[in-house]
């Protein structure tokens, strides 16, 4: 008798054991179904921003066009919706952004490009390790600080042997922003040059080519893709950037090619506005969605070319 | 497969023989010397941009550095905002910065790392998949001012949160999660694969499997990706231009209802300020920041480097 409760207490706890197991597992499986709803929302959040960005400015601007067509926007040579009589040509805007842009990018692919072949080619293991990360510092430096330095230093260094006419002057801006977007130009730049094999350059080391050729006709050819690609990213940058132009190169829309007069960009536009009495819903108001869209296409147009160049014509070793 | 190897010394006798290194005449002897010339010529160019680069930053620590240094005492630290230069300070825009930076961690870290797992662990290769990968490559490409100009029509207008810190971290949520999500997931994919087989083989499902084994060994890398992101929204200064609307605080937010200044919207109001006194406060103000910055950044390598696991 003693015998068999035994076993029927075995039988009992084994059965418990079993179930309590079932159920354990379902727990677990209830868990990582609930966990991965939680993350499946938490992807759609970037979904959504995207979303809500272009709706946002869909949106807005749909009621900006109704009043300005969109041959007078983007053809127009006179932007002034602050005063009477009111103009929405958005060329001013597009030309100023373009020609602080340019400057930018040309200080940028100048030194970042001779940065990155100096640090690819010829700098010793040691000393790259020392400069990459105090050139990448240059990176990190908020815009607010650059517009500070464009302005209280550059400025200043330019008026003392140019003619500049007033304090804010586009060159100024471009050739800080150049310094802002050098890392980026110089960093993704040597990682294509980086990732040129080594037999290439003794290769050529054989046929008794100097650093220069080895870097200007084996490296720098062979990495081209993705100084393209670094090239037009920190363009798209310097395009989208803020600060520094509000700061140094002024609120004048200007169509004008001349690097030392005052200009003002688009997102320096979208910031006076917003920083002005304007009220909401106003036309006036609904620029900046206008000039938002035309700068968020711009800006997208070359990330994504930007980000194709590299896929499309890197070479695979 | 039988492949004729063009030897040297085949080479020597049918090639035509360039031998400009080792032939001992005056033309190519100043032709080797032109191209030894102009190979030093390009390499002080080249090293001449490393050291633009370098004498550029140094000459903005410098700047800043004799601008602001005298300005910058405790009472900067401790003071509000004031029409003049000299009672000026950062009080408000310190506590709206550390608002905004905690209230974008609450929401930026389990959203862009609860994205990035999804991504890495759970979501199959579909072309859904894809789209939400590109879409947020291209999230990390949109200029700053336009998550400002969201901000301002999603939160402040349509949430109808008003220009509070809410608001505020919410659009610097959206501004870092593309930085949040491709960190983390970078971090995820350098756990090998071989612990998700080993922890699979004990009969984990996989949840257990990111629980137990994939989080714990990414952690580091994902916490240096955060504090990056977050120093990026401490410096960030064009979509909290927008959401704050430059206004002369004099107290610190208590609620995240209420308004915020930051520090680099309050460097731009300084900055923009004619009266020559405030570019001095400006610079003490950039110190401040810069310091916070540094201090972020400095935190974020001792992570990497104190934590970081070899494969």
């Amino acid at each position: 008798m003693a015998f068999l409760n035994q076993e029927k207490r075995e039988l009992t706890s084994f059965v418990a054991s079993v179930e309590s197991r079932r159920h354990a597992r379902r727990w677990v499986r209830a868990e990582q179904r609930v966990v991965m709803v939680v993350l499946l929302l938490a992807t759609l959040v970037s979904v959504m921003a995207t979303v809500g960005i272009i709706y946002t400015l869909l949106k807005e601007s749909y009621g900006f066009f109704q009043v300005v067509s969109v041959w007078e926007f983007i053809t127009g040579t006179r932007w002034a919706p602050l005063f009477e009589p009111q103009a929405f040509g958005v060329l001013p805007l597009i030309a100023g952004t373009l020609l602080a842009a340019g400057i930018a990018g040309i200080v940028a692919l100048t030194l970042g490009l001779g940065a990155a072949i100096y640090l690819s080619e010829y700098a010793p293991d040691r000393v790259r390790r020392i400069i990459k990360p105090i050139l990448e510092v240059l990176a990190g430096i908020p815009t607010v600080v650059y517009g500070f330095f464009a302005l209280s230093f550059v400025t200043p260094l330019l008026q003392s042997f140019l003619p500049i006419p007033v304090i804010f002057n586009v060159l100024s801006a471009g050739i800080v922003m150049g310094l802002m977007i050098m890392p980026m130009v110089s960093t993704l730049s040597e990682d294509a040059m980086v990732a040129v094999p080594r037999e290439l350059r003794d290769a050529a080391y054989a046929l008794g080519a100097t650093r220069f050729e080895v870097a200007t006709k084996v490296v720098v050819p062979a990495a081209l893709p993705g100084i393209v690609a670094a090239f037009i990213l920190a363009l798209s940058r310097a395009i989208g950037e803020t600060l520094i132009v509000t700061i140094a190169a002024g609120a004048t829309p200007n169509l004008t090619l001349n690097p030392l007069e005052s200009i003002q960009t688009m997102t320096a536009y979208i910031v006076q506005v917003s920083l002005g009495e304007t009220p909401q819903g106003t036309l006036v108001f609904k620029t900046i969605f206008a000039v938002g869209l035309l700068l968020f296409l711009m800006t997208l147009i070359m990330n994504i070319v930007g980000r194709w160049v590299v896929r499309r014509y890197t070479e695979r070793y | 497969m039988e492949h004729e190897q063009p030897s040297l010394r085949s080479a020597r006798v049918t090639g035509p023989i360039d031998d400009s290194v080792t032939r001992p005449r005056f033309s190519v002897s100043t032709r080797s010397t032109w191209r030894r010339w102009r190979d030093r010529f390009f390499f002080v160019l080249f090293f001449a941009s490393v050291a633009i680069g370098i004498l550029g930053l140094a000459a903005l620590v410098i700047d800043v550095m004799t601008d602001g240094l005298g300005a910058l005492d405790f009472s900067f630290i401790n003071s509000y905002p004031s029409r003049h230069a000299e009672e000026s300070g950062i009080r408000a825009a310190l506590f709206g910065t550390i608002w905004i930076t905690v209230g974008t961690a609450a929401f930026a870290i389990p959203i862009g790392v609860g994205t990035a797992i999804f991504l890495e662990e759970f979501a199959p290769d579909h072309w859904s998949v894809r789209l939400v990968q590109l879409n947020i490559a291209n999230l990390a490409g949109v200029p700053s001012i336009i998550y400002g100009i969201l901000g301002l029509a999603l939160f402040v207008q349509a949430f109808a949160l008003g220009r509070s810190v809410l608001a505020g971290s919410l659009t610097m949520t959206l501004l870092v999660l593309p930085i949040v999500v491709i960190v983390s997931q970078e971090a995820i994919k350098a756990v090998p694969g071989e612990y998700r087989d080993a922890a699979f083989a004990l009969g984990a499902n996989r949840w257990q499997v990111v629980k137990t084994v994939v989080l714990p060994q990414a952690i580091p890398g994902i916490m240096s990706g955060i504090i990056l992101a977050l120093s990026r929204a401490v410096g960030e200064a064009a979509p909290m231009l927008m959401i704050s609307s430059l206004v002369f605080l004099t107290f610190i937010p208590s609620s995240p209802g209420d308004r915020f200044t930051v520090l680099p919207v309050q460097i731009f109001n300084w900055v923009s300020l004619p009266q020559p006194g405030f570019q001095a406060v400006a610079s003490a103000g950039i110190i401040v920041l810069l310091a916070v910055l540094l201090s972020l950044n400095s935190i974020a390598i001792w992570i990497r480097n104190r934590y970081q696991t070899r494969y």
